[in-house]
C-alpha cells in the first residue's frame, strides 16, 4: 500500500477516534485476559515443576502412593533390585505448627541416600556455638531432635504469621527452636543448620527420627529411584511395577508437574473461555465501527474506485484498518496481561484464587511465544471484524455508490432477517451439548456456549420484528419515530446490540451460575455440617491428629453428648489420576451426608461387602450407582465395596468416597483421626464446649469450630475463588456499553441529513437528542433482552455441561431474578444515555448545514 | 588392621578440603572420618543422649569364642572386616585388592522403634590396585543399618552394604564370600581359610597405646585362598590369589596425641603370616607398635612394642596431593632379623578428596628379607600382602 492509500485507510482511524480507541480497548482486554490467565498458569506450573525437579534430584523414578504414605517394606524390595542403583526413601510430613494456621513440609530423609540421589536436599550444618571443634555438627543431621531449614523456611517461620482470621500468629521459630506438633501435643525441635540447595519453605530432618517423632513407624511417603545404568525408565518400570502392592505407581518425576496441570485445567480452561468471550466481544465491536463506518465513507471509496483503485486494494485497505486496530489492542493486551499477572501473584497468588498451588511464589517471566500467539489473536480479531464491511464496501458497484442518500442505507445489512441460519445455531448448539467431554475438556459445551451466541445475534433482527410490535402502541412521536426507525432498519440492531448480546449474556450467565453455584453450596454445607461443634488438629494431610485418648479426652468434656469422627486419606488408584478422597466416618451420625441418588442403607445382599457412598466425581469418572463394586487400595490390598449412594461433594474435585469408619479401622488399622464432630448437650452452649476443648488440648494445637464460623470461611473462599470471574463480568459489561457508545456515535454521523430534516419539521435540539436516547434504549433493550435469553441458555450449558463435565458437580438453578432486573435495566439507561452522548456531536451541527450536506 | 580413622581431622585442612557444600557430612561416605568421629564424638553424643548404654570397654583376659566372634558386636562402638589381598589372572597380571566392612554404633535412636533409626551404621570400602592403571580404582557405600539392605549380623560373618556384601566364618573351616560391584570396577570373591583364626596380643586383646585402655579385640586370618572373578574393564576375569583378613572390634581404640599410623599384613611364602603397626605422634615418632608373627600351623609369637621397628627407606609424593608417603620400609625385628618392604606400584594412593576428603595410603607389597652375604646384602622375596600409612597429609599445612 502507497504512502496516500496508507492515509486514505488508517487515517480514517484517526478520524473516528473514540470508536477506534473503544474496539483497541475491547481487544487489548480479551487479549490481556486470556494471556494473564496462560502466563500466570505457565509461571506458577513453571515454579512447581522446579520444585519437583528440586526434590526429585537425580532420581529417574518415584515411587508414589497415598499422601498420607505406604508401608516402607517395599523400600528394600526396590532397593536390592538390579535395575536400581541407590534408592532413597522420604517421608514427607506436613507439620502443624501450634498456634499458627501455615505448615511446614518436613522430608524426613536417609542422609547416606539422598547424597546420591537428591543432592539438593543434603543439609548442611552450623556448629551451634559452645561445641568447640564443630564436630557435634556432624551427627546433627542422624540427631533425632534436629532439623534443618531452607533459608526461606527460616524466614518465614522466625516472622509472626498473619492468619487467616487476620490476627498476628507468633513465631514458630525462636532461639534456633522449632515448635511443631503431632497429634495434639506440641514438641521442639534444634534448628541445626541450612538447606542450601534447596529453596522454598522446607525442612530436612533423619528419616528415623521423623518417623518416631511424628507417629509415622513403618511408613514412607515417597522412593525415589535412581536406575542403574543402562537401564531405562520404561524397562524398570516394566520390571519393578509388579513387585507394588496396590495404590502404588512409579513414575517420572516429571509427572508429578502434569498431575497438578491435570488438576488446574478445568478451570483454567474456563477463564480462558471468558477471556475467548472478551476477545469475541472486541471482534464484534471492530465489526460494528468498522461496518458503520465503512457504510460512511461509501461514496469516499466509490471516489477511490472510480479514480481507479482496484476492488481488491479497497479490501486490503480496510483489512489493514482492522489489523492495525487489532495489532495496537494486541501491543497494548500483551502490556496489559502482563501486569495482570503481575498483579494477580502478589494478590491472589499462583492459583488465581483457587487453591490449586498454595504455598508457591511463583516468578513472572516474559514468554515472547506466547504473548506472540495472543498479540496475532488480537489482529485476528481485528481482521475478522472488518472481514464483511470490507467485502460488502469493495462490492458495491462504483456509480451506485456515488448516488446520494445511499450513505445511510446501503451499507447496513438491509431487508428482511434470514432466521434460518440463527436457527441452524441455536440447533447445533443443542446437538454440541450431547457431546461428552473430550480428555476431560467439555468441548462440547464450549462450543454451545459460542452456538448460542451466534445465534442469538443471527436472530435478533427476528426477535426485533417480533418484539416491537408490541411496543409501538400508543406513544408519543418521539417515540413512535424511533420505533419506526428500528423496525425498519433490524440490521441495525444487530450491529449496535451484537456487543451488547455477547456481553449480556457472559454477566448474564456467569450471575445465574455462580449464584446457583453458591446457593448449592450453602445448602451443602448446612447438609454436610449438622452436628453443634467440630475439633480439629490440623488439615488433612497435616501432622496434627486425634488419636483414640485425644477423643476420649473429648468425649469427657462437660457438655459433650456424643463424638463421631472422620477419617481422610488420599489415595492413589492409578498412576494416571489425580489423588482420590476416602473419608471414614460413620454414615450415620454428627455429620450429614447429601445424597443425591441411592440411600443411606447399604444395599441388601451386596455380596457381603461393606458399603461405599461416593461422590458425583467419583460416579462419573468410574461409572458407579447404587449396587456397583468399587475398589479402593487401603491397607496395601485393594479392597471391594458396594455402593449404596452417590453424594454431592463439592469439596473434592476428583472423586471421594465415603467408608464406615469401623470398616476403615478393620481395613487399615488406622486409629487417627482428622476431624470430630461433636453434639451438645442441649442448654449447653456450643462455645462454652469450645472453650473447656481450648482448655483441654491448649488452644493452638487444635482448632475448634461452630457450623457458622466453617460456613462463612467457606463461603468466603467460594466468594474468593469467583473473584476474578466477576471481575471479568464486569469488564464484558463495560464493552458491551462502549459497543452502544460507537454505534450510535457513527450512526449519528451518518443520520446527520435526517436529524437536520427534523428539526425542520419542528423537532427541538431536545427532542432529537431524545429521539437518539429511546433509539438507544430501545436497541439496548433489544440486545439486553436477546443477551437475557442466550444467557440463560448458557447459565443453563455452564451448570449442566460444563460444570457438570469439568468438575463433575451438580448444583440447583437459582436465577437472582431481581439482580438481574435491575442490571438489565441499568443497561438501558445507561444505553440511553450513551447514546444520547454520542449523538450529541450529530446534533451540534445547524440544521440548515445538515440538510444542505446531503443533497 | 585399619587405622584410616587417623585420616579424618586432615580435611578440616584447608586446601584439603571437598566441595563446601558437603563439608559438613562429606564423612557420611568417608569411612575414615566416620571412624574418627565415632571415636572422637561419642563422649559428646552420649551427654546428649537419654542415657542410653555405654560402649563396653575392651577388657583383657576375655576369650575370643568362635564362631561367635566372626559375627558383629553391635553394643561396641567401631568394628571393621578387613581383607587384602593379591591376585592373579590367566594372564599372570599381579593385583592388589583391599575390601573393608566397618560397623559403627552411634548411641543415637536406640529407643527409636523405627527400623530407619541411625544406632548402626555400616560403612564399606574397596580397591583395586592395577599395575596398568597406575593408579587405584576405588569405591564405597555407606548407610544406616536397616534390615536386609544395611546390615552387620551376629553369630557369624554377614555384612551388607546395599549389593555389597562378605559373608562366611559359620564355623572355624568355613570360607567367606565376597561381592563388590562398583562402577569402574568388580568382584566376586571366595576366601577359603586352612588354619584357625590367629588371635593378635595377647589371646586377642591388643593394645593400641601405652595405655591399655585403648585397646581392641583382634584376630587374624592369614593365607586364605582366594578364588573367584575380578572386572576391571570389560568382561569379568578368573582370578587366583591370597588374602589376609582382620577383624577387629574396640570402644576407645585411638590414643590421645596419635596423628596417624601404619600397618602391614603379609602372608608369608613359607606359609606363616606377619602383622605389624607402629603409632606416630605429631612429629612422627612411634609412640606404640605391635605385631604378631605365625607359622604355617598357625602358631602365633607376639611382638611387643619394642620386638618391631619401621624404618622409612624410600619416600614418595604423591602428584595429586603434594603428599609425601614413606612407600618402602625397612622392618627390624629384635631377634636381629631384617626386611624390606616394597611396593607393587608407587602410587596407590587413596585421594577421595572429591567425595570425602580423605586421604591416605594403602596398597599392594612384597616383604623381602635381608641377609648379610659375603658380597654384601643379599634380597629374598618372603612374601606379599598390604601396606596402610595414615596421617600423612598434615604435611600440606606446612
Amino acid at each position: 500500500m502507497n504512502a496516500s492509500l496508507r492515509r486514505v485507510f488508517l487515517a480514517s482511524l484517526l478520524r473516528r477516534r473514540l470508536a477506534t480507541a473503544l474496539s483497541l480497548l475491547a481487544i487489548a482486554l480479551g487479549v490481556a485476559l486470556g494471556l494473564a490467565v496462560q502466563l500466570i498458569h505457565a509461571a506458577a506450573l513453571d515454579e512447581f515443576g522446579r520444585g519437583v525437579r528440586l526434590l526429585a534430584g537425580e532420581a529417574d523414578l518415584q515411587l508414589v502412593g497415598p499422601r498420607d504414605g505406604f508401608d516402607e517394606a517395599v523400600f528394600v524390595r526396590l532397593a536390592l533390585r538390579p535395575e536400581v542403583a541407590v534408592a532413597s526413601p522420604v517421608l514427607e510430613i506436613e507439620a502443624r505448627l501450634p498456634g499458627r494456621d501455615d505448615s511446614l513440609r518436613i522430608l524426613g530423609v536417609d542422609l547416606f541416600r539422598v547424597l546420591r540421589v537428591q543432592p539438593g536436599l543434603v543439609p548442611l550444618a552450623e556448629a551451634a556455638g559452645g561445641d568447640g571443634d564443630g564436630s557435634e555438627a556432624r551427627f546433627a543431621a542422624l540427631r533425632p531432635d534436629r532439623i534443618f531449614l531452607t533459608d526461606d523456611a527460616r524466614a518465614r517461620l522466625s516472622a509472626p504469621h498473619r492468619g487467616s482470621d487476620g490476627a498476628l500468629q507468633p513465631p514458630a521459630l525462636e532461639a534456633r527452636t522449632l515448635r511443631v506438633q503431632s497429634g495434639v501435643t506440641g514438641f521442639s525441635l534444634e534448628l541445626a543448620g541450612r538447606v542450601p540447595g534447596a529453596a522454598g519453605v522446607l525442612g530436612v530432618m533423619d528419616i528415623g527420627a521423623a518417623q518416631q517423632h511424628f507417629a509415622r513407624i513403618g511408613v514412607l511417603s515417597r522412593v525415589d529411584l535412581k536406575l542403574a545404568e543402562g537401564v531405562s525408565t520404561q524397562d524398570a518400570i516394566a520390571a519393578l511395577s509388579p513387585l507394588l502392592p496396590p495404590g502404588l505407581a512409579l513414575r517420572a518425576p516429571e509427572a508429578a508437574a502434569g498431575e497438578v496441570g491435570t488438576l488446574s485445567r478445568a478451570y483454567r480452561v474456563n477463564l480462558t473461555m471468558l477471556a475467548a468471550i472478551a476477545l469475541l466481544t472486541g471482534a464484534f465491536l471492530v465489526f460494528s465501527t468498522q461496518l458503520l463506518s465503512v457504510a460512511r465513507r461509501r461514496r469516499e471509496f466509490a471516489l477511490l474506485r472510480a479514480l481507479g483503485l482496484e476492488r481488491r486494494q479497497l479490501m486490503q485497505g480496510l483489512l489493514a484498518e482492522g489489523a492495525v486496530v487489532g495489532l495496537v489492542g494486541g501491543v497494548f493486551g500483551v502490556a496489559l496481561g502482563h501486569a495482570l499477572a503481575a498483579g494477580a501473584f502478589r494478590l491472589v497468588g499462583g492459583d488465581l484464587g483457587a487453591g490449586f498451588f498454595r504455598g508457591l511464589a511463583p516468578a513472572l517471566q516474559f514468554d515472547a511465544g506466547l504473548s506472540l500467539g495472543y498479540l496475532l489473536l488480537g489482529v485476528l480479531a481485528g481482521v475478522a471484524g472488518t472481514w464483511l464491511p470490507a467485502r460488502a464496501a469493495s462490492q458495491v458497484p462504483p456509480a451506485r455508490a456515488l448516488r446520494a442518500g445511499e450513505g445511510e442505507r446501503a451499507g447496513l445489512p438491509q431487508g428482511p432477517a434470514r432466521s434460518r441460519p440463527a436457527v441452524a445455531m441455536l440447533g447445533l448448539a443443542a446437538l454440541a451439548c450431547t457431546l461428552p467431554p473430550l480428555g476431560g475438556i467439555p468441548v462440547g459445551g464450549y462450543a454451545a456456549v459460542v452456538g448460542v451466541l451466534a445465534g442469538t445475534v443471527l436472530a435478533l433482527p427476528a426477535l426485533a420484528r417480533a418484539v416491537l410490535p408490541l411496543l409501538g402502541r400508543r406513544r408519543g412521536v418521539t417515540w413512535r419515530l424511533a420505533h419506526a426507525r428500528l423496525a425498519a432498519t433490524p440490521g441495525q440492531a444487530v450491529v449496535a446490540g451484537a456487543g451488547v448480546i455477547a456481553s449480556v449474556a457472559l454477566a448474564v450467565s456467569m450471575a445465574i451460575m455462580v449464584s446457583s453455584f453458591r446457593v448449592s453450596v450453602d445448602e451443602w454445607l448446612t447438609q454436610v455440617l449438622p452436628a453443634d461443634l467440630y475439633v480439629r488438629a490440623s488439615s488433612s494431610s497435616g501432622s496434627g491428629y486425634l488419636d483414640p485418648q485425644a477423643l476420649a479426652r473429648i468425649a469427657a468434656v462437660e457438655g459433650v453428648v456424643s463424638v463421631d469422627t472422620t477419617r481422610l486419606i488420599n489415595l492413589r488408584l492409578s498412576d494416571a489420576e489425580p489423588l482420590f478422597s476416602v473419608l471414614a466416618r460413620p454414615a450415620h451420625g454428627n455429620w450429614g451426608l447429601p445424597l443425591v441418588s441411592g440411600a443411606m442403607t447399604p444395599v441388601a445382599g451386596g455380596e457381603g461387602l461393606p458399603p461405599v457412598w461416593v461422590s458425583e466425581a467419583a460416579a462419573d469418572r468410574h461409572r458407579l450407582q447404587r449396587g456397583s463394586r468399587f475398589e479402593l487400595p487401603l491397607g496395601g490390598r485393594l479392597q471391594a465395596f458396594t455402593v449404596a449412594g452417590v453424594w454431592r461433594d463439592y469439596a473434592r474435585q476428583h472423586g471421594a468416597a465415603l467408608i464406615e469408619s469401623r470398616d476403615y479401622l478393620r481395613l487399615t488399622g488406622d486409629d487417627r483421626v482428622n476431624d470430630a464432630a461433636l453434639q451438645v448437650a442441649p442448654g449447653t452452649p456450643p462455645a462454652a464446649v469450645a472453650e473447656a476443648l481450648r482448655a483441654r488440648f491448649g488452644a493452638e494445637h487444635i482448632t475448634v469450630a461452630l457450623p457458622g464460623e466453617i460456613r462463612a470461611l467457606s463461603l468466603e473462599i467460594f466468594d474468593r475463588s469467583f473473584l476474578i470471574t466477576y471481575l471479568m463480568e464486569a469488564v464484558a459489561v463495560l464493552i458491551g456499553l462502549f459497543g452502544i457508545a460507537t454505534t450510535f456515535a457513527a450512526l449519528a454521523t451518518t443520520r446527520q441529513g435526517e436529524f437536520g430534516m427534523l428539526r425542520h419539521l419542528g423537532f427541538t435540539r431536545a427532542e432529537v437528542g431524545r429521539l437518539i436516547a429511546v433509539e438507544g434504549a430501545l436497541t439496548a433493550g433489544l440486545g439486553v433482552l436477546a443477551g437475557l435469553l442466550a444467557g440463560g441458555a448458557i447459565a443453563w450449558v455452564l451448570i449442566e455441561i460444563i460444570n457438570r463435565q469439568s468438575f463433575h458437580w451438580s448444583m440447583e438453578l437459582a436465577v437472582p431474578w431481581a439482580a438481574l432486573g435491575v442490571f438489565a435495566a441499568t443497561l438501558v439507561v445507561l444505553a440511553a444515555l450513551v447514546a444520547r452522548i454520542a449523538g450529541r456531536h450529530a446534533m451540534q451541527r445547524s440544521a440548515v448545514l445538515a440538510v444542505k450536506a446531503d443533497w | 588392621m585399619s587405622q584410616q580413622g587417623f585420616a579424618a581431622p586432615r580435611p578440616e585442612a584447608p586446601g584439603t578440603l571437598p566441595a563446601p557444600s558437603w563439608r559438613g557430612f562429606g564423612w557420611i561416605n568417608g569411612l575414615a572420618r566416620v571412624i574418627l568421629l565415632a571415636a572422637a564424638l561419642m563422649a559428646g553424643v552420649a551427654r546428649a543422649q537419654d542415657d542410653p548404654a555405654p560402649y563396653p570397654p575392651v577388657l583383657a583376659g576375655t576369650p575370643l569364642v568362635f564362631p561367635r566372634d566372626f559375627g558383629a558386636h553391635p553394643d561396641y562402638r567401631t568394628e571393621w572386616w578387613y581383607i587384602t589381598g593379591w591376585l592373579r589372572d590367566a594372564a599372570g597380571v599381579e593385583r592388589g585388592f583391599q575390601l573393608t566392612f566397618f560397623r559403627v554404633r552411634t548411641r543415637i535412636g536406640e529407643d527409636n522403634p523405627s527400623r530407619f533409626a541411625p544406632s548402626q551404621l555400616v560403612l564399606a570400602h574397596a580397591a583395586v590396585a592395577d599395575p596398568a592403571t597406575g593408579r587405584l580404582r576405588h569405591a564405597e557405600r555407606s548407610g544406616r543399618s536397616y534390615p536386609g539392605l544395611v546390615e552387620a549380623q551376629e553369630g557369624r560373618t554377614a555384612v551388607q552394604v546395599d549389593g555389597w556384601s562378605l559373608t562366611g566364618g559359620e564355623t572355624v573351616d568355613a570360607p567367606y564370600h565376597s561381592r563388590i560391584e562398583a562402577e569402574d570396577f568388580a568382584f566376586e570373591l571366595s576366601f577359603t581359610p586352612d588354619r584357625a583364626p590367629v588371635l593378635n596380643g595377647r589371646a586377642g586383646f591388643s593394645q593400641k597405646a601405652p595405655d591399655a585402655i585403648n585397646a581392641s579385640y583382634y584376630y587374624s586370618r592369614p593365607q586364605l585362598a582366594v578364588s573367584g572373578s575380578l572386572r576391571l574393564e570389560g568382561a569379568a576375569v578368573e582370578v587366583k590369589g591370597h588374602a589376609w583378613l582382620d577383624h577387629e572390634w574396640s570402644s576407645e581404640i585411638l590414643p590421645a596425641g596419635a596423628r596417624g599410623w601404619d600397618w602391614i599384613g603379609i602372608n608369608l611364602h613359607d606359609g606363616g603370616g606377619l602383622m605389624g603397626f607402629q603409632m606416630r605422634n605429631g612429629e612422627g615418632r612411634a609412640i606404640w607398635g605391635a605385631g604378631t608373627l605365625s607359622d604355617a600351623r598357625g602358631e602365633a609369637t607376639a611382638l611387643g612394642p619394642d620386638a618391631l621397628r619401621f624404618i622409612p627407606l624410600r619416600r614418595w609424593r604423591s602428584p595429586r596431593t603434594g603428599i609425601e608417603y614413606p612407600v618402602e620400609w625397612t622392618l627390624a625385628l629384635a631377634d636381629g632379623r631384617r626386611f624390606r618392604l616394597q611396593p607393587l606400584m608407587d602410587d596407590q594412593e587413596l585421594d577421595s578428596r572429591a567425595s570425602t576428603g580423605a586421604i591416605y595410603w594403602e596398597g599392594a607389597v612384597r616383604l623381602f628379607s635381608i641377609e648379610d652375604g659375603e658380597a654384601g646384602p643379599r634380597e629374598r622375596e618372603v612374601g606379599q600382602g598390604y601396606l596402610e600409612m595414615t596421617g600423612y597429609a598434615e604435611r600440606l599445612r606446612m
